[in-house]
């Protein structure tokens, strides 16, 4: 059933970021590219992406996930050097080229052998991650 | 069809929150796709294995059928391949030392006022931004 209900979950997902067009690499670098031609379409999936989700967060409240265990509870609002230097560099790396990891995935099937080769490089990167971490402590 | 992009954009982006709140309402878990992948790739989500791959699965898988709704497929990816392995490293160390990505910090947490969620977001943001003004506008490589 966990598997069913991720299965479906995945493929909303995957469906959204394709009709959504953010497996459009040109799309995302057009709306980091303040200074070139601006494309806002970002901003109105990520605006879309935030109401179901909201919503969804309302919800959780005083009740438990349909099959069974707890809701993930809120983590401590402490912003370590782990946030601040990853997410510049997940910027960076989603700048260069305009992918990020759930584009990456979702345009597999129709993107080319361009996307293999970013999806075999961020695994690479994500094992190599796993070091770092350690020596970058979450204070 | 329609032909404005956001439109598609708003649309995409509001089956893209229904998978978020499926994923936490039923299956109880925030929905971040470098999480869920990033757990099966160093071995710390192996308790819930089936799970991530069933995830993963439907997200490669469900595009497979939309290919008609969209006027082109094209991703307009980049013929530069250092690029494209520099830009999948930085992106698998980056999502993975941060714990989240557009998905986990920029959807879920960003939609329950988290701190950190915010924080990230506004970070990998700047960094885009700076390394499009960079790459493109005073280098001209991409």
């Amino acid at each position: 059933m966990r598997n069913l209900f991720a299965f479906i979950s995945g493929a909303l997902f995957g469906g959204g970021l394709f009709i959504s067009g953010m497996t459009d690499t040109a799309k995302v670098q057009g709306w980091l590219d303040v200074f070139g031609d601006w494309d806002p379409t970002l901003a109105f999936v990520m605006g879309g992406a935030m109401i179901p989700m909201a919503i969804a967060w309302w919800f959780t409240q005083g009740r438990k996930p349909a099959l069974g265990g707890d809701f993930p509870e809120r983590p401590e609002p402490r912003i370590g050097r782990n946030l601040v230097v990853g997410s510049v560099l997940f910027g960076m790396g989603w700048g260069l080229v305009g992918l990020c990891p759930g584009p990456s995935l979702a345009s597999l099937t129709y993107g080319g052998p361009g996307h293999w080769l970013f999806v075999a490089a961020m695994i690479a990167g994500m094992l190599a991650a796993v070091p770092l971490r350690r020596m970058l402590p979450a204070t | 069809m329609i032909e404005q992009d956001w439109i598609w954009g708003f649309v995409g982006g509001l089956v893209i929150g229904t998978a978020g709140a499926v994923y936490l309402l039923v299956n109880g878990r925030i929905m971040g796709a470098s999480g869920i992948l990033g757990g099966l790739v160093d071995g710390s989500g192996m308790r819930t294995m089936w799970e991530r791959i069933a995830f993963i699965a439907g997200v490669i898988l469900a595009p497979i059928p939309l290919y008609p709704l969209y006027k082109e497929v094209d991703t307009h990816i980049t013929g530069n391949l250092l690029a494209i392995v520099a830009a999948g490293l930085l992106v698998g160390i980056g999502t993975r030392l941060a714990n989240g990505c557009t998905s986990g910090h920029g959807v879920c947490g960003m939609s329950r006022l988290s701190l950190r969620g915010i924080v990230a977001t506004v970070f990998y943001i700047l960094a885009g931004g700076l390394t499009m003004v960079v790459f493109k506008h005073v280098l001209g490589v991409i």
